[in-house]
């Protein structure tokens, strides 16, 4: 069982990529939903004696980073009606070679960093490092209020990767509660996009700049 | 008992959704506020030693630490709440159902935080007192509060998901040093001792600046100006002196396991660093600053800064900083409360249009001006004796480039500040700004008041049970386990 994880774990490193190439903002949600069923199932790889806790986590964290924030997102989207990213401050192209280079220099770092010695072999803590490294270039080179959350959704999802290597410190009921903030933080912005879009006829972030020194 | 401390205000935060009238809706706040206070006065003085207040198998517990913050956020939360029905009687155009609900159920997370010894519910915690705090933002629904709004959701929940892989790092760093991971506050310190250092290296990193972010250190601190200066007074008050206040006991307890490892020296050095460091950004930024509201966020960011600087030097500043916590929160409050009354009353917060404030709105004005004489550490009031007793311990462990820095900032930014504040204060108010018909009222000025008196009373007298609580504090900081 645990070999299958590597082939899982590239899956989910591809779709950071196309998390960061394409314009069409669907196509992000829909990478980003993929990633967080394949992220719901891995623990099943981890630690084969799960339990029912476990069982019930996994079907917890499939549920809400596969369908239910996802949908939300695909509704706000529709809300604001827009499907594109237009212009991001750093192009597609450049935003995939930087995405690159960045996990490039995550597998790396991971072979320098000291790992306890049953996680010197597995891909993920460079899986982990490159996805918050995605979920940043998302942050800070999207416009669209949409494609931050989708990073900050990417962000989160590296974390749960490193997340994995300690199953045993989490207990249940804090891994539920990191979910439900998870969910109420996109909630709470969905809804502050819509009011965005409200406001402005438009959920870019580039209107937001009346605050400054 | 201690789980009702949590539960009490989230009742009464369903209660307050559940009534229909906006107009009593407001004061079931000071209600719930003066029941939570009742509770904690319960807790404190119940028999038995620490052991006795705890929950969920050691998850919660009330240590002297937690007592302080405590203490002092009910306190806050409470004289806040007085204001709350006055204020929102003013704005009762606006619905203020979500307003009063996640007024409480930020009260409810933040007295989550402050009893959580388990990292990862400390972290759940703070990410929700986040969350709760941002409708609380968005009150005047109008394009510079969102965008406020969206500043902090966005860099904070940002900001705390470091935290959380900080977190994740700190647990790593007991499973590589061959122990059961954990991440229970209390084994954390036991065997801190053995605790992988590289990791432990990274864990604090990551969580100081998670954390941080939260409290408004610079350089990550650019939410703040924008949050403080859009959101109501009352919000203001609690976010500068409730929610830092948490981050910053977010940051004490992992500094708490970095001291009893081998990363003691490392974590004091990044303290005092940033702590400096904050303080200089937001003496920059206070200079020239004609929006008094922002300026109010600077002294914010200051502030948290000399927070840290505090326990950064260490020995008797630690006891310093925890007066300080207390000292500045309650200042914080005479200050946003009655800047929010002035900006009601001309309807403007830059310097250009508001002159003459003490002739506009006598109290208001009065207690504006004498806010910011204590927040900048003018005897006789209650940050001076803090500020003094950092300085003090500074001096006297032979830190003369901290404790140099520290006075020459505190110089600027009495400077910047004063500039503002007098341009506010002083002068004859402009004839189109007088014609709104607010004026100081028993309940929007009353709790201001009450706030400038304790300030006062803590610059004048610190009392006994109080000054033993934060040695206790402190002592509990130092002792290595």
């Amino acid at each position: 069982m645990v070999q299958l994880l590597d082939p899982l774990l590239i899956v989910a490193l591809a779709l950071n990529f196309v998390a960061l190439g394409v314009s069409r903002i669907r196509a992000v949600i829909n990478a980003v939903a993929l990633q967080g069923i394949l992220l719901g199932i891995m623990p099943l790889f981890v630690h084969p004696e799960i339990g029912l806790r476990g069982i019930l986590l996994v079907v917890v964290t499939i549920g809400l980073k596969g369908f239910v924030i996802p949908r939300f997102l695909t509704h706000a989207m529709r809300e604001a009606n827009i499907q594109h990213e237009v212009k991001p401050v750093v192009n597609f192209m450049s935003s995939l070679l930087l995405g690159a280079v960045g996990t490039g220099l995550a597998v790396v770092f991971s072979y320098t960093l000291p790992l306890a010695d049953e996680h010197t072999d597995s891909l993920l803590v460079p899986a982990s490092l490159s996805t918050v490294w995605t979920g940043f270039l998302m942050l800070t080179t999207r416009q669209k209020a949409i494609m931050q959350v989708l990073g900050y959704l990417l962000l989160e999802n590296g974390i749960f990767l490193f997340g994995l290597l300690l199953l045993e410190a989490m207990p249940f009921l804090v891994e539920v509660g990191v979910l439900l903030d998870l969910f109420t933080g996109v909630f709470v912005m969905g809804i502050i996009i819509y009011h965005i879009n409200r406001e402005f006829a438009s959920i870019s972030t580039e209107h937001l700049t009346e605050l400054k020194e | 008992m201690i789980y009702l401390l949590i539960l009490f205000p989230l009742t009464m935060a369903a209660v307050t959704f559940a009534l229909p009238s906006n107009r009593w809706r407001p004061w079931l706040v000071p209600v719930a506020a003066l029941g939570h206070l009742g509770l904690v006065v319960a807790v404190f003085f119940q028999p038995g030693d620490g052991a006795a207040v705890s929950g969920l198998g050691g998850w919660l517990m009330l240590d002297p630490l937690g007592k302080v913050v405590l203490g002092f956020l009910s306190v806050l939360f409470f004289l806040c709440s007085l204001y709350a029905p006055g204020y929102l009687a003013l704005r009762s155009d606006r619905p203020n159902r979500v307003f009063c609900v996640n007024l409480l159920v930020v009260l409810a997370m933040m007295t989550l935080v402050t009893l959580s010894h388990h990292l990862g519910l400390m972290w759940v915690a703070m990410e929700a007192t986040t969350l709760a705090s941002a409708p609380l933002l968005y009150f005047n629904h109008n394009a510079r509060s969102l965008e406020a709004t969206w500043k902090y959701l966005l860099i904070g929940s940002v900001g705390i998901a470091l935290a959380l892989f900080g977190s994740f790092f700190l647990a790593y760093s007991s499973l590589k040093a061959g122990l059961e991971s954990t991440l229970l506050f209390d084994q954390l310190v036991q065997v801190a001792p053995k605790l992988s250092p590289q990791w432990l290296h990274a864990a604090f990193v990551l969580l100081f600046i998670g954390y941080g972010t939260k409290m408004g250190l610079a350089p990550m601190h650019t939410w703040k100006p924008d949050a403080y200066g859009e959101a109501p007074g009352i919000v203001g008050t609690l976010l500068a002196g409730g929610v830092t206040s948490c981050a910053f006991l977010a940051i004490l307890r992992v500094w708490q396991i970095c001291r009893a490892g081998a990363e003691a020296g490392f974590a004091r050095e990044i303290m005092i660093f940033m702590g400096l460091l904050s303080m200089a950004v937001a003496a920059v930024f206070m200079v020239r600053q004609r929006d008094f509201k922002r300026m109010l966020a600077y002294s914010s960011v200051e502030h948290m800064g000399i927070l840290v600087l505090g326990v950064g030097i260490g020995g008797p500043a630690v006891y310093g900083a925890l007066l300080h916590l207390i000292n500045n929160g309650l200042t914080k409050g005479v200050l946003f409360l009655s800047a929010g009354n002035i900006h009601r009353a001309y309807g403007s917060k830059v310097t250009d249009d508001v002159r003459g404030a003490i002739q506009r709105v006598p109290l208001s004005g009065a207690l504006f001006l004498a806010g910011f004489l204590a927040i900048t550490g003018s005897p006789p009031f209650g940050p001076f004796v803090s500020e003094f007793t950092i300085v003090n311990a500074a001096v006297g462990s032979g830190q003369f480039l901290a404790a140099g820095l520290f006075l020459l900032l505190l110089g600027i930014a009495f400077i910047g500040m004063g500039a503002t504040v007098l341009a506010v204060v002083q002068g004859n108010p402009a004839d189109h700004t007088t014609d709104n018909d607010y004026h100081d009222s028993i309940a929007t000025s009353a709790p201001v008041l009450l706030f400038m008196a304790l300030v006062l009373l803590l610059g004048l007298y610190v009392p006994p049970p109080l000054e033993s609580l934060l040695r206790e504090a402190a002592a509990f900081l130092a002792v290595k386990r």
